[in-house]
């Protein structure tokens, strides 16, 4: 196993090896149009150690962290949190930041909540 | 009955209705909100990485004063709600983040997720109740079709925030009933609105809040009610032909019990 692999199971603390492949996980999910690797794909590229593919993939950033995945796998396999463990060695490298700071005002709308912001800046910068 | 409340970031400042409604609303329910002073902001969505440890302070902080106060810890933001009870949890029952939130905080008495987390419909459920509820209300909501929105944060992971059953909620239901309203069960009310998506992706906040409201409007809501600031504002940003207004259930709780004048 890579050390990325290594790291995206130590991060999430989720085990692929438990993963039936029944794709509950995909069904669920309300972005699995927008993406490139869908949630039950997710956890077989762990598996398969192809972490190169995980971290260039677009869907890190079309997840919304809704624990839809989450709640209704039969394995408890949370793709969801692994998909947050492959964004964190996204956003650890330097560079790697979804959102910078220089883009924000242009996306402001003043009836923004500041929850918006806090959340994104959580989940797509370090 | 006093309680130890976190607000959270938006509660002061973008959506002041949602707090506001609620503080009016709790003293005449008969219990009382007591801001935690200084409180953080908990970051809006709960720091994912089993070595997070960090950016869960702030809510430990938190959590730490209500059990200095003996008091239970109420929240009304879903994600404040979301937050909070999962740090709480990693505090109680996950030795190694617990050890190390600990460690550096070097409290006088370790933290270990004592304090127990309610949101305010928790306390009008548990604690009131709803048949006592609709007892006070004054201005029943006769007639309304309300469909809850729950979204994701207030129910998953259904094992950790212990709100209500995740694919078959009834608390905000409950609720719409006890005001007067009648509710309308529709598939997609928790599913997720998009989120912070609407930041950068638009267009699938759009396709989200669209999927929402043609569902509920087919199953008959005239309106929505949520606890959530931004489910709030990505609906309210919907350019759905099916749109129908979205109030925060601490506004209708409000005018049922005859106080919203007061706010
Ligand atoms: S729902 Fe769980 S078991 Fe099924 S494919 Fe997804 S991760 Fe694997
Ligand atoms: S958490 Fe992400 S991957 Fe899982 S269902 Fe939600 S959007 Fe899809």
């Amino acid at each position: 196993m890579s050390r990325d692999a290594e790291m995206i199971r130590e991060i999430s603390g989720c085990d692929p090896y438990r993963c039936m492949k029944c794709g509950k996980c995909s069904a669920s999910c309300p972005s699995f149009n927008e993406m490139d690797i869908k949630p039950h794909q997710f956890v077989s590229y762990v598996l398969r150690d192809d972490i190169e593919s995980l971290v260039n993939s677009k869907s890190l950033w079309k997840c919304l962290s809704c624990f839809a995945c989450v709640e209704r796998c039969p394995r408890d396999v949370k793709p969801g949190k692994l998909i947050d463990a492959a964004r964190q060695i996204v956003e650890r490298q330097q560079g790697g930041d979804y959102l910078k700071a220089d883009e924000i005002p242009e996306l402001l709308d003043p009836d923004m909540p500041q929850q918006l912001l806090v959340s994104a800046f959580r989940r797509y910068r370090r | 009955m006093k309680y130890s409340y976190y607000p959270g970031c938006t509660l002061k400042n973008k959506a002041q209705d949602l707090d506001r409604y609620a503080r009016a609303s709790a003293l005449k329910l008969g219990f009382e909100l007591e801001e935690i002073p200084d409180w953080q902001c908990c970051g809006g969505v709960y720091p994912l990485g089993s070595d997070e440890i960090a950016s869960k302070l702030a809510s430990v902080r938190a959590l730490n004063y209500a059990k200095e106060q003996g008091q239970d810890l109420i929240t009304l933001c879903s994600a404040c709600h979301h937050v909070l009870k999962r740090v709480n949890d990693d505090m109680k029952n996950v030795q190694d983040i617990s050890d190390r939130a600990n460690n550096y905080m070097k409290l006088d008495e370790p933290y270990r997720g004592e304090t127990k987390v309610l949101h305010f419909l928790e306390v009008i459920r548990d604690v009131i109740g709803f048949d006592e509820l609709k007892k006070m209300v004054v201005n029943p909501l006769t007639g309304k079709k309300i469909g809850a929105y729950y979204g994701c944060l207030t129910l998953r992971p259904g094992k950790i925030l212990e709100f209500d059953n995740p694919e078959n909620p009834k608390i905000m239901e409950d609720f719409i009933r006890a005001i007067g309203a009648e509710p309308v069960i529709y598939a997609n009310r928790n599913e997720c609105c998009g989120g912070y998506i609407s930041l950068k992706e638009g267009e699938m906040a759009q396709d989200r809040t669209k999927k929402i409201f043609d569902n509920c409007t087919d199953m008959g809501a005239e309106m929505l009610i949520t606890a959530c600031p931004l489910c709030r504002y990505n609906l309210n940003k919907s350019e759905a032909d099916s749109k129908i207004p979205v109030y925060y259930f601490t506004e209708l709780l409000a005018e049922a019990l005859g106080v919203k004048e007061d706010c």
